[in-house]
């Protein structure tokens, strides 16, 4: 992290990841006051993280997307094209593995490019740029799919890849975790330490000004969407070798669960404002409570309504947590 | 005195049959602010875009250090030199003070890859630049762009202007939006941009603002220069009717009058 000048309070609370982080804090100690023990045990915790990791992949990169101004959710059916392209390469044709998550990455990264190009030629917003190819590659992969196969379910079987991409550590603990703290790492050193990061906020706080002072916003949106796309095939490769088959149906819940986490994160819906490390709480905190309901003895079908409520506080905490940080002087009296 | 730096002659510039500026002719020199006056709709904005690589003049010729030049874009203009600041400042309102003073030059430490955006350097250079034009108010690059007030939001890109060597720095409507003492702020800080041997193209219909730092003024009325003069050669009543189209002021002020002498017995006059 791009460290904060002095460790006060206040200087605690202007930052944009503070908001997530008391909502997290409050979820883990709802789940814990009603799910017991088992919810915070290795086992409980390894059935939140599993899910926090697959959906924190695509959650940073599509936060970053959301600071940089604009919205991706044609990762919804990238994940399951990624997830297809891998398991028919390397599970009907039984070609080695890197053919199949080399094909499944490069698919991810050509749609990427297709909505990058898309947006930056057209003006045509991002939302409705994706709307179109969430579709399109939905369709494309499900005809592909029964087309090669005549299924919409392929098996796949690469012990030798398991260790890397889809293995349970310890028995419970996903591999993905690691991937995902490796993606979280990553995606701060390039949002809040190197100047690519400082180009991505200000695309997003304002991308006239952005463009005039000389940064390439049109290659830096492409190369998010290319990002995202590949990002999205990742989970999407990982999946299907961690449960040994793929779904032409898998991954339409990321789109609005990727965007709860972004949003809950601290991130502005119109962009210029974020951080990574808030982003992560967010997916935390999205994991813990959608999982945490099975700890309980409650129905889980209440689940999503605490989503749902958890996300409008989380924007209106947000909203006056980001008030205090634009008001902030550092000598009292000046207006 | 010296050559201007940036000197238009003749220019006009139509949008299909629709012309907007007629045969403009205006220079402006280092240490000297000219100030473009006009109502809403004058053509001012345009005026602006042609100076600063936006659009490209329909005819006339534009030229820098006396020699032709032309600006196919905002950032061909930049690099020449010349400078805009608009209305709101063009600044990022939720970027630190630090950070939208250097964006997309920012400054780095470390190597190769690991090249890390220099916090302490950005904001250090940006608090010093601002202090330099006499903000002092501003101690903390941390600060987030958007808790300015106006003025100080106006000050930090023209800071940022001067920092990163403009010769031309052209202001829209800087004061348009601020109180009194805010706008007082920024015209000294205009001055001092002066004092620094810039020259600076003022655009405003504010004629007190006008009048309290430039030393040469253009009158824009409907595309068209309607009046050329210099500091001293004209009072503040003139300027003001030559905006208002010719129709002086004083017409205008007993048009006013006669509407509320004719019903006088329902309106009682304001003294």
């Amino acid at each position: 992290m791009s460290s904060s000048p002095s460790l006060s309070i206040g200087a605690l609370l202007r930052r944009p990841e503070t908001g997530s982080f008391l909502g997290l804090v409050a979820v883990f100690l709802f789940f814990t006051a009603f799910g017991g023990t088992n919810f915070a045990s290795p086992t409980g915790a390894a059935s939140w993280l599993n899910v926090a990791a697959q959906l924190g992949i695509v959650a940073i990169p599509i936060g970053l997307l959301m600071i940089a101004g604009e919205l991706d959710i044609s990762i919804g059916s990238i994940i399951p094209a990624g997830s297809m392209t891998c398991a028919i390469i390397s599970g009907y044709y039984d070609l080695p593995i890197w053919i199949g998550v080399g094909a499944a990455l490069a698919l991810g990264a050509v749609i990427g490019l297709i909505n990058g190009i898309l947006v930056i030629r057209t003006a045509v917003p991002s939302f409705i740029v994706t709307l179109g190819t969430l579709f399109a590659v939905a369709g494309m992969t499900l005809g592909f799919s029964v087309l090669v196969t005549g299924t919409t379910s392929v098996a796949i079987k690469v012990p030798e890849a398991k260790w890397l991409l889809g293995d349970f550590i310890a028995g419970i603990y996903q591999v993905t975790i690691f991937w995902w703290i490796g993606a979280a790492l990553f995606w701060s050193f390039v949002l809040h330490a190197s100047p690519l990061g400082n180009w991505i906020f200000a695309m997003g706080g304002d991308k006239v000004s952005a463009r005039n002072a000389g940064i390439p916003t049109e290659r830096m949106t492409v190369m998010l969407f290319v990002c995202s796309g590949m990002s999205a095939a990742f989970v999407g490769l990982s999946q299907a070798i961690l449960y040994n088959s793929a779904q032409v149906s898998a991954g339409q819940s990321y789109i609005f669960n990727s965007i709860i986490s972004v949003v809950v994160g601290g991130v502005l819906l119109t962009g210029g404002y974020g951080s990574v490390f808030g982003i992560v709480l967010g997916t935390l905190t999205f994991a813990v409570v959608s999982q945490g309901i099975y700890f309980t003895g409650f129905d889980a079908n209440w689940a999503s309504l605490i989503i749902g409520v958890l996300l409008l506080g989380a924007v209106l905490m947000n909203n006056t947590f980001r008030k205090a940080a634009l008001s902030y002087t550092p000598k009292k009296g000046t207006k | 005195m010296a050559a201007p730096i940036l000197k238009l002659s003749n220019v006009s510039k139509s949008f299909g049959p629709i012309d907007v500026l007629h045969d403009i002719s205006l220079e402006v020199r280092a240490g000297e602010v000219l100030c473009l006056l006009g109502d809403n709709g004058a053509g001012k904005s345009t005026l602006i875009k042609l100076m600063s690589g936006v659009y490209q003049p329909t005819a006339g010729r534009i030229e820098m250090d006396g020699k032709e030049d032309h600006f196919p874009n905002p950032r061909a203009a930049a690099e020449k030199g010349i400078a805009t600041v608009h209305q709101f400042g063009g600044t990022f309102p939720l970027m630190s003070i630090g950070r939208s003073f250097f964006v997309g030059v920012e400054p780095t430490k470390g190597w190769g890859p690991f090249k890390v955006y220099d916090r302490k350097k950005a904001n250090a250079i940006a608090v010093e630049a601002v202090q330099k034009l006499g903000i002092t108010r501003i101690t903390d690059g941390d600060r987030l762009v958007g808790g300015l007030s106006g003025g100080e939001r106006q000050s930090l890109a023209i800071a940022r202007a001067v920092h990163f060597g403009a010769r031309v720095l052209i202001l829209d409507e800087p004061t348009a939006a601020l109180g009194v003492k805010q706008a007082t702020h920024v015209l000294r800080i205009v001055n001092e941009a002066k004092r620094r041997g810039l020259a600076v193209i003022f655009i405003t219909h504010q004629v007190m603002h006008a009048m309290a730092v430039g030393d040469h003024f253009a009158v824009l009325i409907r595309g068209a220069i309607a009046s050329d003069f210099r500091k001293g050669e004209k009072t503040r009543e003139e300027i003001t009717d030559l905006m208002a189209g010719g129709a002086s002021m004083a017409n205008l002020e007993a048009e006013i009058e006669s509407a509320f002498g004719e019903d006088d017995e329902k309106t009682p006059r304001v003294a």
